[in-house]
């Protein structure tokens, strides 16, 4: 089983995706912008960060990669995708997933360590987990406010597809306190927060974040 | 050189932080009688020759793909007579 993380310009959190996918137990293959090859990959991640400054929107320039090409390409296929905070945002603004991003509404950046309740345990990413599940993961993020007009909102939770919300307090001003969404064939899944933060004792504050990488190993066995 | 003009908003449902910041810091700096602000974008891009119908398609093209982000936003594209 291998799985892609790919590197923009910008890129922050590749390293630590490939570090949870090696502890989930597949390969990590580090997988650049600007190589229109996904060189076989079983499943890709699209990692956090900056990826080309934030210029313009968050997402908005990492979009027309070479690699992306390749990645909506397989996705629409059902290869396995998952997006951590920017790579959220890449998603939606390659509309593989609907709504967007935008600032937080407190206007500052957060970075706390968030409890999440799971909604959608069948998503390639999410299987290893129980619907309903708690889990606190590190959230840390200037414009995780998801935001989508109230009747893509309204199909998203009729469909089962609001994969995590914030427990408690919502932290960014997100529609309906979404802290990730999937597609309707439950391949890819955008997230706000970080789950390869949380993979270690040592460094996390949990290990609740490694049953994200752990769930795709089944997916792509079934795929 | 003639210069085309987009300017991207926010759409009216989608709240903008930015422009309530400006909002709210600018009755502390003794500008009264404002009752909101939205923050937007606007690009200026310099176009090589005469604005054709067909410039202006590929420029509405490019505002509705990279400049703007549809789901949030709208723009205007107008041509900026100098």
């Amino acid at each position: 089983m291998r799985v892609g993380v790919v590197t923009f310009p910008g890129s922050l959190d590749d390293a630590d995706a490939r570090r949870a996918v090696s502890l989930a137990g597949a390969d990590a293959v580090a997988l650049w912008h600007a190589d229109a090859d996904l060189h076989g990959v079983d499943a890709v991640v699209l990692p956090g960060g900056f990826s080309y400054g934030d210029y313009l929107r968050c997402g908005a320039i990492a979009r027309f990669a070479p690699v992306m090409t390749e990645v909506v390409a397989a996705a629409e296929r059902g290869l396995p995708v998952l997006g951590i905070c920017n790579g959220f945002q890449v998603l939606c603004e390659s509309h593989l997933l609907p709504g967007a991003l935008i600032r937080n509404d407190h206007r500052k950046f957060n970075c706390v360590d968030q409890e999440l309740v799971i909604e959608n345990a069948s998503t390639a990413w999410t299987s290893a987990y129980s619907a309903g599940q708690r889990v606190v993961v590190p959230l840390k993020n200037g414009e995780g406010g998801y935001v989508a007009d109230d009747a893509t909102l309204d199909r998203l939770e009729g469909e089962g597809r609001v994969v995590a919300r914030y427990a408690g307090d919502n932290p960014n001003g997100s529609y309906r306190s979404i802290a990730g969404i999937t597609n309707d064939r439950g391949n890819v899944v955008g997230l706000m927060p970080h789950p390869e933060h949380a993979v270690e004792q040592l460094t996390g504050p949990t290990t609740d974040g490694l049953a994200f990488f752990t769930s795709v190993l089944t997916a792509a066995v079934t795929a | 050189m003639a210069r085309v003009v987009v300017d991207v908003m926010l759409k009216p449902e989608i709240l903008d932080p930015q422009g309530k910041a400006v909002a709210q810091a600018l009755p502390r700096l003794g500008f009264d009688g404002i009752a909101g602000v939205r923050q937007g974008k606007r690009f200026e891009l310099e176009v090589d020759g005469d604005v054709t119908e067909e410039r202006l398609t590929q420029i509405r093209n490019a505002a509705e793909t990279l400049l703007s982000n549809p789901v949030i936003e709208d723009y205007t594209v107008h041509v900026e007579t100098p």
